[in-house]
């Protein structure tokens, strides 16, 4: 069987002038087949981790939230609608719907991202690196459901080309390529990802008696389909109840406190993560999961993770005493199971590339983001989130942050260099 | 056993989160449910707990009637607490000791280890490579023809930049060939012994009554002087250096290595003469590093003036860069000397029996062979008379040295000089199916995504395969957890490759030889050559000065 499918690859390698091709090939031959390269030189043997190995265990790390994402997106749909508001009721369509809304997403990120990926590596004559396989996983989780599709092909495009080609391909990137690609739409196309209308998929304003807007797909190819097999169907005049607002915990607790925030959404309904938000980012239970997978098998430095929720925690505390607008007042511990806190702090701010690199950096690294991202949440006016700004902020400065840590070291031995001379 | 502890911990971390889950669900454990719940779980956490404790019992009844319920063994389904918490007993030898744990590192548990008795094997060619030794000119100076006779202990070659150290002969027999390589460089010097050897008598020398440069001198003309070698940049001693201190290492922790009370066996009286000589080369002391997790030989634990530092850790515990790190760290300018073990039994030879006794205990190890062995040889053996009959199959790799830091031979070559290790292992050169993602066969690695970590004990048949390809640095884990050094390696690493030489410098280059990055090379995620980038940065430092 193995064999077989070696003798099929050989059949059908393409030649290498065709370069991009024979990237692309390579790419998918080295995918299905560990290569038969052996050591010479250094060590004889090795360890049987290889970046393939480590990206695919974030991408695992990420199972979860992708299944409750889809569920969630159809559930909050739902749930503005005021139809099968019960978490289990109607669960084939809230999935249906879901997948409807995510798979383009990932489609699109993956063929724009990976369709870069395989220029450059056909350009510059190497084989495609496997950045892109954990960047590629985290983009669609950390955008609306109703992101249009041809911004997130701009924003991925950018985040690529700029944040990581130009500075070299994957290990040498500067910034996040996946909050690079939200950043890029947050400030080119701010109504698309903030306010209160774009958390909620199917709608393009979430004010009651809205009427919902299902593409065709919907209308003509799922709903004729589960109506032959006798199911609920998705009904194309409903529209917003009376009541309902989109807005995220964030927004509420920025205008009105905790007590405004448990108006709306119960704790519990917070920590599970039925709420509306980015597409991965709202069930704090399956990212604590995802977090424990990656310390559990060391993918992930608990360095980073437990100083980011460190950082976090004590500038909620410094937040709570100072207390001057009803977002302080908000007690510190509820600020974790609001907004993309653990999200962030188990995905994004743990990219290797882009944090610091020296174990003490790395404390110090993940501690000023939790500070910076909590002061952006709580004290900006405009957007009650900080975990992007923040991490991107100190992205730019884990070289400066490594760079004292390396002067440390260095002067640590010259300074026994002076004793042993001395002595 | 501290994995268990974490293990447990995580347990409970997750218990109360889905705890904390659930009573934030209203409805579902509120009031009067509380309690109740809470009795079902005591009751059966009680029925479970009383389950346990009877096949607790009937293991230690087994355990009693087997006879292995020493106080050394837990039978106990239950860890001891020591188990738990990763303190365990020290072991008696350790008591009054300095001793100096190191938490960092990774045993490689490979098959193929050798044991029993030492076995004497014939080997009848033997050879010196001028490239064992770094910073050899590539046309070193010869000193004999083919066809010549040399007893043992007589000059071979000299490298001319430094003419004064002799290389001599290893055995007593026929100058059979003189290998070379492109451009004329002397590879081998290849001598078949005879069936007998003889020695090259020196005059007895008087380690009382004599200066510092007698003995210098004494050493040079002998040949002995190859044995020590000088930090930084891991070369044979240079001869008008006072060094600082001497280091020896008196256990090799490397995948496979022999073990050295094996090496020491019957010839204890050598060894201490050995470190009494050198006590007269330095002025300052002999630091004797001994294994802290196995009981040494007496020749190592009643050793006579010398500093004992027992160091108890997994790979690199034994390697004496770590070791020297920890004891007394190699500061610019500084200049120390080590040797190994045999090393300095050949120095205390010549000082008891008047003659360059080249003789050598190698440990022939790796899964490949049939019967991995210690075998009494001379320095520099031909590897297929080593083998002979030994190997299971062809598609091997024969390794003089360990598999982290050894060198690649073809059975024709020879063991490199200062080798007393032959590993031969499987080639990997074998396309897997989704290898990277479902690895079937077993792999050593110090990742807690393969599912070994869970066994610690089990060893692994490994082979050459890379298991990945090449790419940038991303990953900033894997070092720091098998580094136990005060060195950022991986930045170390990006000054060698920028050519940056005061940072090279500051970032602690000057400590490590190959064999101390070596285990960082082999958990490497991104499959960077890392001995080879160290040698390249330590040369650019060496043109420097």
């Amino acid at each position: 069987m193995k064999q077989a499918l070696l003798n099929l690859f050989r059949k059908i390698e393409p030649s290498k002038e065709k370069k991009l091709l024979h990237t692309a090939y390579d790419a998918f031959f080295t995918f299905a087949f560990a290569p038969n390269e052996t050591t010479h030189g250094g060590v004889h043997i090795r360890d049987g981790m290889d970046l393939k190995r480590t990206m695919v265990h974030v991408v695992l790390a990420l199972q979860l939230c992708y299944v409750f994402g889809t569920w969630n997106i159809g559930h909050q749909h739902f749930v503005a609608l005021g139809e099968h508001t019960a978490p289990l009721a109607g669960l084939h369509l809230k999935i249906l719907y879901g997948l409807v809304k995510l798979i383009p997403i990932f489609i699109v990120a993956h063929v724009v991202g990976l369709g870069i990926e395989f220029f450059y590596a056909a350009r510059k004559g190497h084989s495609v690196e496997e950045g892109f396989l954990v960047s590629g996983a985290l983009i669609p989780l950390i955008m609306p459901p109703d992101i249009p599709l041809w911004i997130l092909g701009i924003s991925v495009a950018f985040a690529v080309i700029i944040g990581k080609e130009a500075f070299g391909g994957t290990g040498m990137n500067i910034w996040n390529i996946a909050l690079l690609s939200r950043v890029f739409i947050f400030f080119a196309y701010p109504t698309t990802i903030s306010g209160d209308d774009v958390w909620v998929a199917g709608f393009s304003s979430t004010t009651p008696g809205s009427v919902v807007e299902y593409g065709w797909f919907v209308t003509s190819v799922l709903n004729p389909i589960l109506a032959t097999i006798g199911s609920a169907t998705f009904n194309v005049q409903s529209a917003i109840v009376d009541g309902y607002t989109g807005a995220t915990p964030l927004s509420l607790a920025s205008q009105g406190g905790w007590e405004n925030v448990t108006a709306t959404y119960s704790s519990s309904a917070m920590l599970w993560g039925a709420i509306p938000g980015s597409v991965g980012e709202t069930s704090k239970v399956l990212v604590v999961l995802g977090i424990i997978f990656l310390i559990v098998t060391k993918i992930a430095d608990w360095r980073i993770i437990v100083s980011f929720l460190v950082g976090a925690a004590v500038t909620g505390m410094l937040m709570n005493l100072w207390g001057v607008t009803v977002f302080m007042q908000v007690p510190w511990y509820n600020q974790f199971i609001m907004g993309s806190l653990l999200f962030a702090a188990a995905f994004m701010a743990t990219d290797p590339v882009t944090a610091s690199a020296t174990p003490t950096g790395k404390l110090i690294y993940g501690f000023m983001i939790g500070f910076i991202g909590m002061v952006v949440r709580v004290l900006n006016p405009a957007y009650p989130e900080g975990w992007m700004l923040a991490i991107l902020f100190m992205n730019t400065f884990s070289a400066l942050i490594d760079h004292y840590v390396l002067e440390a070291n260095m002067k640590r031995r010259m300074k026994r260099a002076v004793v042993t001379a001395t002595a | 056993m501290k994995k268990l502890g974490i293990k447990i911990s995580l347990v409970f971390i997750w218990v109360s989160l889905a705890n904390q889950a659930f009573a934030q669900t209203p409805g579902l454990l509120d009031g009067a449910n509380w309690i109740t719940y809470a009795i079902i779980g005591l009751v059966g956490f009680i029925a479970l707990f009383f389950v346990i404790q009877v096949a607790d019992s009937f293991l230690a009844m087994q355990a009693k009637t087997v006879g292995v319920d020493t106080e050394a063994v837990n039978v106990s389904i239950f860890p001891k607490w020591n188990e738990i918490v990763g303190t365990s007993n020290q072991p008696s030898f350790l008591k009054g000791q300095e001793v100096k744990k190191l938490r960092k590192g990774h045993d490689i548990l490979l098959e193929g280890e050798a044991k029993g008795v030492v076995q004497n094997i014939s080997v009848r060619s033997f050879a010196v490579q001028p490239q064992n030794f770094i910073g050899m000119s590539p046309i070193p100076k010869l000193v004999v023809e083919i066809g010549q006779k040399v007893q043992a202990g007589e000059e071979l070659f000299f490298d001319k930049k430094r003419p004064e150290i002799k290389y001599v002969a290893p055995v007593s027999g026929e100058i059979v060939a003189i290998n070379r390589a492109a451009k004329r460089a002397i590879n081998e010097v290849v001598i078949l012994s005879d069936a007998e050897i003889t020695y090259k008598v020196f005059p007895a020398f008087d380690l009382e009554n004599s200066s510092r440069e007698e003995l210098v001198h004494y050493l040079l003309e002998s040949g002995a002087w190859t044995m020590l070698r000088q930090r930084p940049f891991d070369l044979v001693a240079e001869s008008d250096v006072v060094p600082r201190d001497i280091f020896i290492s008196t256990f090799d922790s490397a995948p496979l290595a022999p073990d050295s009370n094996v090496l020491v066996a019957g010839r204890e009286k050598s060894f201490q003469k050995g470190l009494d000589v050198l006590n007269k080369l330095t002025n300052g002391k002999v630091y004797l590093g001994l294994n802290g997790r196995q009981l040494p030989s007496p020749a190592f634990r009643d050793a006579q003036g010398v500093e004992k530092v027992y160091f108890k850790g997994k790979h690199p515990a034994g390697n004496v860069g770590v070791q020297i790190h920890h004891i007394k760290p190699i500061s610019a300018k500084d200049k120390v000397w080590t040797l190994d073990v045999q090393g300095v039994i050949t120095l205390g030879a010549l000082f008891l029996e008047n003659r360059f006794d080249a003789s050598r205990i190698v440990a022939l190890t790796g899964a490949e062979l049939k019967e991995p062995k210690y075998v009494k040889t001379y320095i520099g053996a031909n590897i297929s008379e080593l083998l002979k009959d030994n190997l299971a199959n062809d598609h091997i790799r024969i390794i003089s040295g360990d598999v982290l830091s050894g060198k690649q031979k073809s059975e024709k070559q020879f063991l490199n000089y200062y080798d007393d290790q032959v590993t031969v292992i499987e080639e990997g050169d074998d396309y897997e199916l989704f290898g990277w993602l479902l690895p079937l066969a077993p792999r050593p690695s110090i990742s807690n995504t393969f599912p070994n970590f869970l066994f610690p004990e089990q060893k692994f048949k490994a082979n050459t395969n890379t298991h990945g390809e090449k790419r940038a640095f991303v990953v900033t884990t894997d070092y720091e957890q098998v580094m136990p050094m005060d060195i950022l390696v991986q930045p170390l690493m990006k000054a060698i490759m920028t050519n940056d030489l005061e940072r090279m410098e500051g970032l602690g280059l000057l400590e490590l030889t190959e064999e101390d990055v070596a285990l960082c090379e082999f958990v490497c995620t991104s499959k960077m050559p890392l001995q080879q980038l160290l040698r390249e940065g330590l040369e650019a430092i060496r043109e420097q000065s």
